[in-house]
């Protein structure tokens, strides 16, 4: 079987890019596009189905939002209830403050266990503080062990979706990279699905046996008992968490639940809104350390990275709630067009076009005009984020392009004085006279041009609705 | 007979005059007495969805001292009739949103009609706007009133829920993903053989047609598979056709 070179998804679109810019370049990909439009149809079809069979799946729904705004509420003491539970169970717990910080702490507990190499359930939270890439560059090696993880990885690629971070590659893709990149892929693999998870399975194998320390992140972080969960598919999780002498967990405070009880509900809620499961395969849940029983040394690294400033914003804090199921990415116009590496950051699609200009302010300011407002993700969120309206909120912080900031307090200026406006109207009437007779104006100066590049424009009419109900009111 | 006011919106004050004609039209020929408030502009939606607020609020209150004293406001407009329910309490605290109607919502659940005598025997495929359908909720009402029309033969749209592209401010500060949205939406359209593309909302249908006029310029009748793409028309327009 012939094999393609790889080149890396993300190295063909400019990360720092403006989106307009980077979308782009991905709109010209027509590989990329048939893959988003293939995966995301898929699984978009398969979450309607099993969101649909829940009588009470709109009370779910409800119920996740209360709980996610009163974790919100109390952060501060359910962070340090949990410390006391998770130490109590045996657990060694530290604070983040940012990305380095959690870094330093971490590559600090794989050093004094004596490894140079960790293997690592898939985490978005080390994605965010790009953990693998300080290991490297301080020496340490990190391996992932999620199938779409290990393919990113082994491209050397960067994840484009939140739950399927390969989401943008197809299974011959795959097979290439498998042949190419993984060192000891089975001669004369195919692109079969079957023989490709094998493949892996086995490359992987190795890994877990003889790895020291495993790092993850969690789903959920359980005040009350100081338990950590981790909701997953392939039982990579499950390794990790259990053969490893010693696991570090990396913990985003929004994830923090106060009862374990409140589990419940978003056990419902995940699996369907994520994967379109009605469950998933692996949930783990540990309470610290035990003797004989999983790793002996359990820490828990609770990062921040960004949060206490998001939560700061009233509106704009329940972007936190999110459970990183993708939903809003599947069912994104938007996100299904450019896919994830266009967004120029680890969290894409709508929750990462409001999450990432929080977590990093003064940057990404163009996410939040990444998306028509169509509201699709408002309604597939199952913790009810109303991401159209934290969208419209980050726009108000600008800053606006000053002719734009010109035409919009032109146009202010005219629709709030009606006399204005009906002369305006006119003035449109009038002006647009010359092109009448072609009834659609096709070419436009910038930024009109912005519009008719792809679309004509219809005219003003002869006579408007007012000339008409004038001449009725006769 | 019972009074109320009709909000035509900015978009079609400045494009579409026969959407109102065909609104007054609706509600006159049920027996309501129609108002048209001249001193009305725009909502300030675009201000709004751009980030512009204080403009957005300077709109609201100009919108409220139009239409403050009427009990009814009818609006041929799904966006917009959102945009004073959901926004406004944000902006000015105004709840005037909840005495504006989208048409369908008004003849549905204040009129109590469907059947509104309306004849158009043409092929129809509707497009449910984002804003209608999403953020007021308007489900199947503008659908309902188009099934009870005489002789209309609806065809059913593919994908008929993903979003055209429009957006607003959206299609220029984001063009190129705005049309690919609308590539998919005008293939899917004009797939259906309809004579006419339907919605509640006519900026959705300027970029829909926009860009069904454009294809038809540019490729010729192929690149819709060898017929004209369907006509946009607000469903006002066939509600008031007469029987």
């Amino acid at each position: 079987m012939s094999t393609h070179e790889i080149v890396p998804a993300a190295s063909l679109i400019p990360a720092d890019a403006p989106f307009p810019k980077a979308a782009k370049v991905a709109l010209g990909m027509p590989q990329l596009r048939k893959n988003l439009a293939h995966a995301t149809g898929t699984i978009r079809a398969k979450r309607a189905n099993v969101a649909g069979e829940l009588d009470d799946w709109e009370a779910l729904r409800d119920a996740a939002a209360a709980i996610k705004a009163d974790v919100q509420h109390r952060l501060p003491e359910l962070a340090i209830e949990f410390e006391r539970n998770a130490i109590a169970a045996g657990a060694q717990v530290h604070w983040a403050r940012d990305a380095k910080e959690a870094n330093e702490i971490a590559a600090r507990i794989v050093r004094d266990a004596g490894a140079e190499e960790v293997v690592k359930v898939k985490s978005m939270a080390t994605q965010e503080i790009e953990l693998n890439e300080h290991f490297e560059a301080v020496g340490l090696k990190a391996y992932e062990t999620d199938l779409a993880e290990l393919i990113v990885q082994l491209a050397e690629d960067k994840p484009s979706h939140i739950l399927v971070p390969a989401i943008h590659y197809n299974r011959t893709q795959i097979r290439d990279i498998f042949d190419q990149k993984m060192g000891d892929a089975p001669t004369g693999l195919t692109d079969e699905p079957a023989a490709l998870a094998e493949a892996a399975r086995l490359h992987l194998r190795r890994r877990f046996l003889s790895a020291k320390v495993a790092v993850s992140g969690a789903n959920f972080a359980v005040a009350e008992t100081g338990s950590l969960v981790v909701v997953e598919s392939e039982g990579n999780g499950r390794m990790c968490l259990t053969m490893p002498e010693t696991l570090i967990s990396i913990v985003g405070i929004e994830k923090l639940l106060p009862s374990f009880a409140d589990l419940e509900v978003f056990m419902q809620l995940l699996p369907r809104s994520s994967t379109g499961e009605r469950m998933n395969p692996y949930t783990s849940v540990w309470t610290g350390a035990r003797e004989g029983d999983g790793p002996k040394d359990v820490h828990v690294i609770l990062l921040d990275n960004g949060r206490t400033g998001v939560l700061a914003d009233e509106v704009g804090r329940q972007a936190l709630s999110c459970i990183r199921c993708s939903a809003c990415l599947n069912v994104c116009p938007v996100y299904e067009r450019t896919g994830g590496h266009a967004y120029g950051h680890v969290y894409p699609g709508p929750i990462g076009a409001i999450l990432a200009p929080q977590l990093e302010p003064g940057r990404h300011d163009d996410l939040p005009y990444a998306s028509s407002l169509c509201g699709a993700c408002y309604e597939v969120c199952p913790v009810k984020i109303d991401i159209p309206e934290v969208l419209v909120h980050l726009r108000q912080r600008g800053p606006h392009q000053a002719g734009e900031q010109a035409a919009m307090g032109a146009a202010r200026a005219v629709m709030a004085r009606p006399a204005l406006w009906r002369a305006a109207l006119r003035a449109a009437r009038f002006g647009s006279m010359p092109w009448r007779r072609k009834g659609f104006l096709r070419r436009l100066p910038w930024p009109g041009s912005r519009w008719t590049v792809s679309r004509d424009l219809p005219l003003p009419p002869k006579e408007d609705f007012r000339d008409w109900w004038k001449e009725r009111q006769r | 007979m019972p009074r109320v006011a009709l909000f035509i919106t900015c978009v079609n004050d400045a494009l579409f005059p026969e959407t109102p004609k065909a609104v007054v039209r609706i509600l006159e020929r049920l027996g309501y007495d129609v108002d048209f408030p001249a001193a009305q502009t725009c909502c300030g939606q675009m201000h709004a969805n751009s980030g512009y607020k204080k403009d957005a609020e300077t709109l609201a209150s100009s919108f409220e001292a139009v239409f403050g004293d009427y009990d009814a406001i009818v609006t041929p407009s799904g966006s917009c009739a959102a945009m004073t329910r959901d926004q406004y309490p944000h902006l000015t605290g105004s709840d005037i949103g909840r005495r504006v109607h989208e048409l369908s919502e008004f003849l549905i659940d204040v009129a109590g009609v469907e059947d509104v005598g309306a004849r158009f025997p043409h092929t129809v495929t509707y497009h449910p706007t984002c804003h209608g359908t999403r953020a007021l909720g308007l489900g199947d009402k503008p659908l309902r009133l188009l099934r009870a029309v005489q002789d209309i033969d609806l065809v059913d749209l593919p994908a008929a829920d993903q979003c055209c592209g429009f957006g607003g401010t959206f299609a220029l500060k984001n063009s190129e993903v705005s049309s690919a949205m609308l590539a998919d939406k005008c293939r899917h359209a004009s797939s259906t053989g309809a004579e006419y593309l339907a919605a509640a909302d006519n900026s959705c249908l300027t970029h829909i047609g926009g860009g069904i006029s454009r294809l038809e310029r540019t490729a010729g009748s192929a690149s819709v598979a060898g017929r004209r793409g369907p006509r946009p028309i607000h469903y006002a327009e066939i509600l008031a056709s007469a029987a």
